[in-house]
């Protein structure tokens, strides 16, 4: 598989109070291959977003070069094709939805892109299926719930057929339920439409979802890995001033109280297997 | 009390006077008002009136609700009204035998032709709010201007700005309401006091919504470039506005109506 994105030794620099050079992003290298689903976790000001901004050529690297899909981010002739190809959705639903119709904002993209009417028509019902929003097509974006608002963002994502979609902090504002809707729709698309995600969160109970994680600490990267392997870390993470899931601290806690458990689960369900595993 | 503030006047219908192209609705407007302007004595008004009540009744939209469109603009006919009466010059009328000062024959005819133009104008002009929504109205302004592009109006620019002020009346409502219950939790108080004070009081208020908007308008901007946006170069529309049937009817309708009145002038 090859890779769709790839960050060689990226530094970002920018000014910050009097005048002093400020390293958001410290020397990150990131290889991403296509079809994976990434989390990149860290807690705020790690430098996880102005990273995904890298990855749709909405910021530029200091120094290092960002490839997506074989393209120069740093080339102006690219930025609209890397945009294409790398698609992204942030954090507030509510500043990122552009028209006073649901349907006519999933258009926006493939509008922008300058795509025949009845192609649109298409994509747009398409993708508000996809996310399971077509009864809202005519609706007012105002009226619909968090949850709803971030899936009509992503369906507007989709809409422009991207081979990857970022998504920033994009449970950060929700409320469970809606969290639960959104995550559901980014699995979705990973398993059935093949559609590369990377899912930058501080949510550990997300991170976990993922194929691998990669973990941001004051502009670098920490750890990667696995689920598995970047959790078992407990100290560690907690150094870095994130939490583990409520699971696997449980399972450390036993381990300490001498229970024989295994190290790395992270999911409520493992858990019980483990636990009936015991008796 | 940010309740009950609506955008626009727009009641919605499914009728042939709502399914008329925007672009139609709007230049027959424009040509409407411009008949009212060629109207010379009192004749012509019942061409007028047939043409209004025709729209009227198609639209399914209530008489009460269009005449509550005069509503905003009724000290302007009034005055209108009375200094027509008072200061049109010509023959002095007897009433019971008393001459009433200043009133003229002429002036109570000037008065009510111009109070039934204004009349005319304005609730001709409220049918085309209160039957087109915001949204189609804005398609068919950019369309209009589209030609005019060539000197220099920005027809794209002009609708894409009014969609993103349509789409964000409600979000900063919102967050007016919140910031108000905000201050109000924290003991603010805009409903009491005289007008300086009450106006001193929304400062708190303004400050963090100013501020919040420009915000978002950050945001926004970036999430349209992330969505490719560049101008309105190159970019298709999923929506063609098409002329029906029903559209040229409407026009050749509004051309009678002009045919009408200029020939009984």
């Amino acid at each position: 598989m090859s890779n769709i994105i790839s960050a060689q030794n990226v530094i970002f620099e920018y000014l910050g109070h009097e005048n002093n050079k400020t390293l958001a992003i410290n020397d990150v290298s990131v290889d991403i291959k296509k079809g994976e689903f990434v989390a990149i976790l860290g807690h705020n000001g790690s430098g996880k977003s102005t990273l995904a901004k890298h990855f749709n050529a909405l910021l530029i690297p200091s120094r290092g070069t960002i490839y997506v899909k074989g393209l120069d981010t740093k080339l102006e002739e690219n930025t609209w094709n890397v945009r294409q190809t790398a698609g992204m959705v942030f954090q507030n639903p509510d500043n990122q939805i552009v028209a006073t119709v649901v349907e006519e904002d999933v258009a926006f993209g493939p509008e922008n892109l300058g795509i025949e009417p009845s192609e649109i028509r298409k994509r747009v019902d398409k993708s508000l299926e996809a996310v399971g929003m077509t009864e809202y097509a005519h609706d007012a974006p105002h009226y619909l719930s968090g949850g709803q608002k971030q899936r009509i963002s992503i369906a507007g994502i989709i809409a422009m057929r991207p081979e990857c979609i970022i998504l920033d902090e994009p449970t950060a504002m929700l409320d469970p339920s809606g969290r639960k809707e959104v995550m559901e729709t980014i699995k979705m698309l990973n398993k059935e439409e093949g559609i590369t995600i990377i899912l930058i969160t501080h949510y550990m109970d997300e991170a976990v979802q993922a194929d691998r994680v990669y973990v941001m600490e004051q502009g670098s990267i920490l750890m990667q890995g696995t689920p598995k392997q970047v959790f078992v870390e407990i100290d560690k993470l907690k150094e870095a001033g994130l939490d583990v899931p409520q699971v696997t601290e449980l399972s450390s806690r036993l381990r300490e109280a001498g229970i024989n458990i295994s190290p790395d689960i992270l999911t409520v369900d493992e858990m019980v297997v483990e636990l009936c595993r015991l008796k | 009390m940010i309740k009950n503030i609506t955008i626009g006047q727009y009641i919605p219908g499914d009728t042939p006077i709502h399914r008329l192209d925007p672009r139609i609705k709007i230049l027959a407007t424009i040509a409407y008002i411009t008949i009212l302007f060629f109207i010379k004595g009192f004749f012509p008004y019942i061409y007028v009136l047939a043409y209004l009540g025709t729209v009227v009744w198609l639209s399914e939209i209530s008489v009460k609700t269009v005449l509550k469109s005069l509503k905003p603009l009724i000290v302007i006919i009034l005055l209108t009204v009375i200094f027509n009466v008072f200061l049109t010059p010509g023959e002095t009328i007897k009433l019971f035998g008393y001459k009433l000062p200043f009133v003229t024959k002429e002036g109570l005819y000037q008065a009510v032709y111009m109070g039934l133009r204004l009349i005319f104008l304005i609730t001709g002009a409220s049918l085309l709010t209160l039957t087109t929504s915001p949204i189609s109205l804005t398609d068919g302004i950019e369309k209009l201007l589209n030609p005019f592009r060539r000197i220099g109006i920005p027809a794209h620019e002009l609708a894409m700005m009014m969609t993103i002020a349509l789409r964000f009346i409600p979000t900063l409502l919102d967050e007016t309401d919140k910031i108000m219950k905000a201050q109000m939790a924290r003991g603010a108080d805009f409903e009491s006091g005289n007008l300086l004070n009450r106006a001193k009081a929304m400062i708190p208020l303004l400050v963090p919504l100013f501020i919040s908007a420009f915000r978002r308008a950050e945001e926004l901007a970036l999430a349209m470039e992330a969505r490719c946006y560049r101008g309105g170069e190159g970019r298709t529309r999923m929506k063609q506005l098409k002329l029906q049937r029903i559209d040229f009817a409407a026009a050749f309708i509004t051309i009678l109506l002009a045919v009408g009145v200029i020939f009984t002038r």
